[in-house]
């Protein structure tokens, strides 16, 4: 259990922001300039904060300056240092006696997959290696919480999904408690277990990834693209007509184009609110492949020109962002049955994951 | 080289002891010195700056003028070093002492440079990773700024064997005592008939300083290449 209180001001922005996080990925989520990072950064000593309470486990490490924290870091642009190898990056920290034992070492070297690459020099890696083995000498440090900062933001979109499964096998593998920042919801729902909305130096939404991403009232803190259901599925059948993967959800299939798992496998999948449409009665005749039929939970008039429609399919919740109109002149009503149509090609295979 | 009489090989031999010994003392200072400037904020910064860079803005003479009075038997730190027996003014230990504060703002410019060019990112990680103010610079700012060290060494070094107006105001120019290349040059440019000898020692200057040029060269190449 980690806690976190932290106050700082410059002229003309404030941070204000308190939070608790379980154990696993706690996703500090916003728009750049919401004062993630600062928050971050207070939590690992590199920001002399005008007030910061950091409690990991009871103990409170405000107190200790950044370098007796025992708190990981991997920062958005690498910074391995230049003048040494590989291998005396991952192994710097046990310099100052800190460092996991010989055979968790091996075991987070393999993890990321660095063994060719530790006799190399950090100018010899590309981006994503850069950013693999930053992350491995962050768990090779043994922190007792790791803190990322958009460790794929400066990565391309090819290169961030090379790398995003390693940081899933990170989540599964290694058990150290971790923050981090990112402003890509596909990766938060990918990673996350708890969700940490920040906006505008306070914190406007928190608690578990799946809840906060479709909660009606979240939607103005997460931004229109942001929000949508986080849902947990099964394959059942990679071999249907025309390629598609057939996913099991709680009482519905949906069927999606190019997911890479075995059949059996569980994935996490991410829909967005803003790729399902709403009908009141079944529709037909539609080239959609995917139509749930559910029954509305909720119904949030935005303060602009959407509304927010929450639904639940056979246990599963979901969410819709449609026009505050069409929300009055389908005279949407919690109870009422709805019909979604979730278009197959909407789904972000980067939104999918294990 | 043979044209070249006992006298002027002891001001040679004085001259790159006297910097030798001015530039490894002062290095270490000078660094502390430049790093503090580069990474720390505290009151009293922009006078520290400003003192360190003093031997540079008055003349030599002045500067010379000032240590003799500090160091001479009676002054405020040479009256406590005479009653230990050590004795400054006049003194080879003099003309290291005048190299030294002659040489020191140069280091400090140039290692304020070199401080400059490491990353403090670079310092930021390595503090999550354990690493305290001393590890920090031990381990990252120093390996990092290593060129530029060996760069401002070299510029200590060559400060110090052409240091000539505050070392002839505080030791003066004894032949065998405490007379340094630049004063046995100037010596010899009194004395009509000597300009052979003159050339010589020139050649002899640009040949240490040179010499002092590759060998920090070397020692960079060697230090970079030892890891890979």
């Amino acid at each position: 259990m980690i806690e976190v209180r932290v106050r700082h001001s410059w002229p003309g922005f404030t941070l204000d922001a308190g939070f608790t996080a379980p154990r696993g990925v706690t996703a500090l989520f916003g728009r750049s300039g919401s004062g993630k990072t600062t928050i971050l950064r207070a939590v690992a000593g590199l920001l002399d904060a005008e007030a910061a309470e950091v409690r990991v486990g009871g103990e409170d490490l405000s107190v200790l300056p950044a370098a007796a924290r025992g708190v990981g870091y991997v920062f958005q642009d690498g910074r391995l240092f230049p003048h040494l190898s590989v291998a005396q990056n991952i192994d710097f920290a046990a310099r100052f006696g800190r460092a996991v034992d010989a055979g968790t070492r091996a075991q987070i070297i393999e993890m990321l997959e660095l063994g060719p690459l530790l006799a190399r020099h950090p100018r010899n890696l590309s981006g994503g290696e850069v950013q693999r083995v930053a992350i491995a000498r962050a768990l090779v440090s043994a922190p007792r919480l790791l803190c990322m900062d958009e460790p794929l933001a400066a990565l391309d979109a090819a290169r961030r999904a090379q790398v995003l499964p390693y940081l899933e096998r990170m989540r599964d593998v290694v058990d150290v408690p971790m923050l981090y920042v990112s402003h890509d919801a596909g990766e938060v729902a990918r990673l996350a277990t708890s969700l940490v909305v920040v906006r505008d130096g306070r914190i406007a939404a928190s608690g578990p990834v799946e809840e906060v991403l479709a909660d009606p009232d979240a939607v103005p803190a997460l931004g229109p693209r942001a929000a949508g259901a986080v849902l947990q599925a099964t394959v059942v059948d990679q071999d249907g007509p025309g390629g598609l993967t057939t996913l099991q959800l709680s009482g519905a299939q949906l069927r999606l184009p190019g997911v890479a798992a075995p059949v059996g496998a569980r994935v996490r999948l991410r829909v967005a609110a803003q790729d399902i449409i709403l009908a009141r009665a079944r529709p037909e005749g539609i080239s959609a492949l995917n139509v749930l039929e559910g029954r509305i939970v909720r119904v949030r008039m935005g303060d602009g020109p959407g509304a927010a429609v929450s639904f639940d399919v056979g246990g599963d919740r979901f969410l819709a962002r449609i026009t505050a109109l069409s929300a009055r002149e389908m005279a949407l009503s919690p109870g009422a049955p709805i019909w979604a149509i979730v278009k197959a090609t909407a789904f972000d295979p980067g939104g999918i994951g294990q | 080289m043979m044209g070249l009489s006992p006298e002027i090989w002891a001001a040679v031999a004085l001259s790159l002891r006297v910097s030798a010994l001015a530039t490894v003392v002062t290095l270490p200072l000078a660094l502390g010195v430049a790093w503090l400037l580069v990474r720390r904020r505290f009151p009293g910064r922009a006078l520290l700056d400003a003192l360190v860079n003093v031997p540079l803005v008055l003349p030599p003479v002045v500067t010379g003028y000032v240590l003799l009075v500090a160091f001479g038997p009676q002054g405020a730190l040479g009256g406590p070093l005479a009653a230990v027996g050590v004795e400054v003014a006049f003194r080879p230990l003099g003309a290291a002492i005048a190299a030294a504060v002659m040489a020191f703002p140069l280091m400090v410019r140039a290692l304020k440079v070199a401080i400059e060019a490491v990353d403090p990112r670079l310092e930021e990680a390595a503090a999550t990773l354990g690493a305290g103010r001393w590890a920090v610079f031990r381990r990252v700012t120093l390996p990092l700024a290593l060129p530029g060290v060996a760069a401002a060494a070299i510029l200590g070094f060559a400060k110090a064997m052409g240091e000539f107006g505050a070392t002839i105001t505080l030791v003066a120019n004894i032949p065998f005592q405490t007379q340094t290349v630049p004063s046995a040059i100037y010596a010899l440019l009194q004395v009509p008939g000597q300009e052979g000898a003159v050339v010589t020692l020139v050649c002899l200057t640009l040949a240490l300083s040179l010499g002092a040029l590759i060998a920090a060269e070397w020692f960079v190449r060697r230090w970079r290449s030892r890891d890979d």
